[in-house]
């Protein structure tokens, strides 16, 4: 999981301390950045994202808000460009619905839309994913419609060494950035975080640039792309296909906006065989547009495809349809063999 | 005015201990298979969970004036309001046991349970059973039938954009709505005063020229009687209500809280505030004694059980039930041919 560099580093840390010691570096720099959101004081972050970041930084600067996400989501936009750094947190990706015009009408299109007069520089966090039966309007990633609209980088970073660089990034640019933290990634005490994620991660800052994937396994067989708590998946899913002899490249994308489609193209020319996994709805989304950037650019390099993401239905709440519906371990290594064959 | 009868005291006692029973069962069968560490994700109640204790009163004062063909939306943490309004008990345990034969067929969970018998329905996003409740009373005004609509919400949602434009649409109609704001000082870990203003949610009604009103105890003889009046002016057409009514959380905001930012005077304070236990003191007054009250309780423990006990015996779904429900027509709509026209600009692509 961790190169040799990063086992260097001597220390590891979950994603979300890496996520959090990352902000707190940047307001520790910088006094025009602050974090707003619900629950993100004395809470803590209910995804603990901002754990610890009240006693250092006080309420002005930490800030709770009411539950009008029109509201504060736009005022981050209006305090970006008069020139602040707020972070804006979204509690589950899944309210998108009651702001989305402040976020993919302003934040996203306002440096646009101004010719470049103004930008915008923020970071809206927020938390995805599902396999905790929290049903169909907590559960869901929504990659594909942030990805999908123009004028937000969107970064979904699934260890802890990516996650700080990638936040260093987000706070740093001066345009807005979508940071999508998996919950089953973060290392709640709640919802017990798969091994991966937590890696060795060094002390001092540093930035992880925004589309550059990361292959986090390389395999000559069959390559798979994937983002966020998928990339585990496949990691599993590599290592049980390495005992039936399938090498299995697993390349994280770690962001969506930009994507880096020349090393999936790299990797695909290598294997011949792609499997994409995506936790996100499997029409319009992810997968599709890695499998046509793939086509577009070399189709010749294509000997077999397969995606594996969730059906085109909303997430159910008992345990056996949910397991049905968000891609498992298994399926990715069934997609694997059958792309294989 | 409407004031409580004895026999109304009664089935609002008996419906407050059902929820209550319910609450603190479910709380232990939460933790089932969540032990010894605790992770959300596994047991037989899975996911979150967001339990009522000390919000009854404001349940029944309100719904005990309603029939089933009123509507009521209720949000995140809807037992309560469910009971009161006489969704089917087992089957919405069932529901939120993921069993096949719940309410929604193990779909919902326990924040989206949805009870056509009786029009009930609730849901996750804040404040967003508003405005699908002003389209029932939209609907009761245009079909000229006196049904009313009834939505539910914390005292954190009414900062929500849906709500206000809620309040709006329905008093710009006239609508035959009653919006109900259970008022438990906090939403989830932030306290009322630090995020709204005023302190008084009723007051937002002034601004849209409608009827508010604030219960600010948490008794259910006073919110069945301010209910009254609300749910009255709905049904006699004379426009909508927002009710506030003063409650009490006496769990954390969801299951596995650790309300380390709750202070424990305030936790005391909810737990010392027990409409139920004010209730009692009052029907004894009214010569209820003891020994019925005490069967009212057995009655309503039963009833848990009950429900509880036949939940947990009904089957799981099949996994690839996923995939049913995703529409009520074939996704083709009502047709799958379109019809051919002779002499139309349309045909003219086909045969030649
Ligand atoms: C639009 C939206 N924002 C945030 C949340 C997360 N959330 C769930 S419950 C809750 C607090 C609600 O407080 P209140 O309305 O007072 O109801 P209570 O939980 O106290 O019953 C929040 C912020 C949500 N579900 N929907
Ligand atoms: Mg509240």
């Amino acid at each position: 999981m961790s190169t040799p560099e990063q086992e260097a580093v001597g220390r590891t840390a979950t994603m979300s301390d890496a996520m959090v010691e990352a902000v707190a570096h940047e307001m520790r720099a910088d006094e025009e950045v602050f974090y707003m959101g619900e629950d993100v004081a004395d809470y803590g972050g209910i995804f603990d994202s901002t754990t610890g970041l009240l006693d250092e930084f006080g309420r002005d600067r930490v800030m709770d808000v009411p539950i009008s996400e029109t509201a504060y989501l736009g005022a981050a936009v209006g305090a970006a460009q008069a020139g602040m750094r707020p972070i804006a947190e979204l509690m589950f990706v899944d309210f998108f619905g009651v702001a989305m015009d402040q976020i993919y009408n302003q934040m996203a299109k306002n440096t646009y839309m101004s010719g470049g007069s103004f930008s915008v520089p923020m970071v809206l966090t927020t938390a995805v994913g599902g396999t905790y039966n929290d049903a169909a309007q907590h559960s869901q990633t929504l990659y594909g419609t942030f990805a999908h609209l123009p004028g937000m980088k969107v970064v979904a970073p699934s260890t802890a060494y990516d996650a700080k660089g990638l936040m260093h990034n987000a706070i740093r640019d001066d345009d807005p950035v979508v940071y999508m933290f998996h919950k089953r990634l973060m290392g709640i005490g709640w919802l017990p975080a798969p091994d991966g994620p937590k890696t060795p991660v060094p002390k001092e800052d540093y930035t992880i640039p925004f589309g550059k994937a990361d292959v986090k396994r390389e395999g000559d067989d069959v390559t798979v792309v994937t983002l966020g708590l998928h990339v585990h998946r496949a990691l599993e899913a590599a290592e049980m296909l390495a005992d039936e002899g399938i090498e299995t490249e697993v390349i994280d994308l770690r962001t969506l906006k930009p994507l880096d489609r020349e090393t999936v193209l790299e990797s695909v020319r290598k294997t011949g065989r792609l499997v994409v996994v995506d936790e996100d709805y499997r029409s319009y989304g992810v997968t599709g547009e890695i499998i046509s950037s793939v086509a577009e650019a070399d189709l010749d390099s294509l000997e077999a495809v397969e995606r594996v993401a969730v059906p085109d239905v909303p997430i159910p709440y008992s345990r056996p349809m949910e397991d049905a519906v968000i891609p498992g371990t298994d399926d990715v290594a069934e997609a694997v063999r059958s792309v294989g064959e | 005015m409407t004031t409580a009868s004895p026999d109304q005291l009664r089935r609002m006692y008996e419906d407050m201990v059902t929820a209550r029973l319910y609450e603190e069962r479910l709380q232990d069968e939460y933790m089932e298979g969540k032990r010894p560490g605790f992770d959300i994700s596994t047991g037989e109640i899975p996911g979150e969970l967001h339990l009522a204790a000390g919000q009854e009163a404001a349940a029944v004062g309100v719904c005990h004036h309603l029939r089933d063909d009123d509507t009521v939306t209720a949000p995140h943490r809807p037992h309560h309001v469910a009971i009161a309004k006489r969704v089917d008990l087992k089957r919405m345990t069932a529901e939120i046991f993921g069993r096949e034969t719940g309410l929604c067929s193990g779909k919902g969970g326990h924040m989206h349970l949805f009870d056509p018998d009786v029009n009930f329905a609730c849901s996750g996003i804040i404040a967003e059973g508003c405005p699908p409740a002003v389209g029932a009373g939209l609907a009761a005004k245009k079909r000229n039938t006196d049904s009313v609509a009834v939505a539910y919400l914390g005292e954190g949602a009414i900062d929500q954009g849906g709500f206000l434009e809620s309040l709006n649409l329905a008093s710009v109609h006239d609508l035959p709505v009653v919006f109900v704001v259970e008022d438990n000082d906090w939403a989830i870990s932030m306290p009322k005063e630090r995020v709204t203003r005023p302190d008084d949610g009723s007051k937002r009604a002034d601004g849209f020229d409608m009827h508010g009103v604030r219960v600010d105890s948490d008794d259910a003889r006073a919110v069945y009687e301010a209910g009254g009046e609300a749910v009255g002016r709905a049904r006699d057409g004379n426009g909508p209500t927002l009710l506030e009514v003063q409650v009490h959380r006496r769990m954390g905001h969801f299951m596995g809280d650790p309300e380390t930012y709750r202070p424990e005077e305030d936790q005391e304070r909810a737990a010392a505030r027990d409409s139920i236990d004010r209730l009692a003191a009052d029907m004894r007054e009214f010569g209820i004694d003891d020994q019925e009250l005490e069967e009212i309780r057995d009655r309503a423990a039963n009833r848990v059980d009950e429900a509880v006990t036949w939940a947990k015996q009904q089957p799981l779904p099949e996994p690839e039930a996923a995939h049913d429900h995703a529409f009520t027509n074939p996704p083709e709509g009502v047709t799958s041919e379109e019809p051919e026209f002779a002499d139309s600009g349309a045909a003219a692509g086909g045969d030649d």
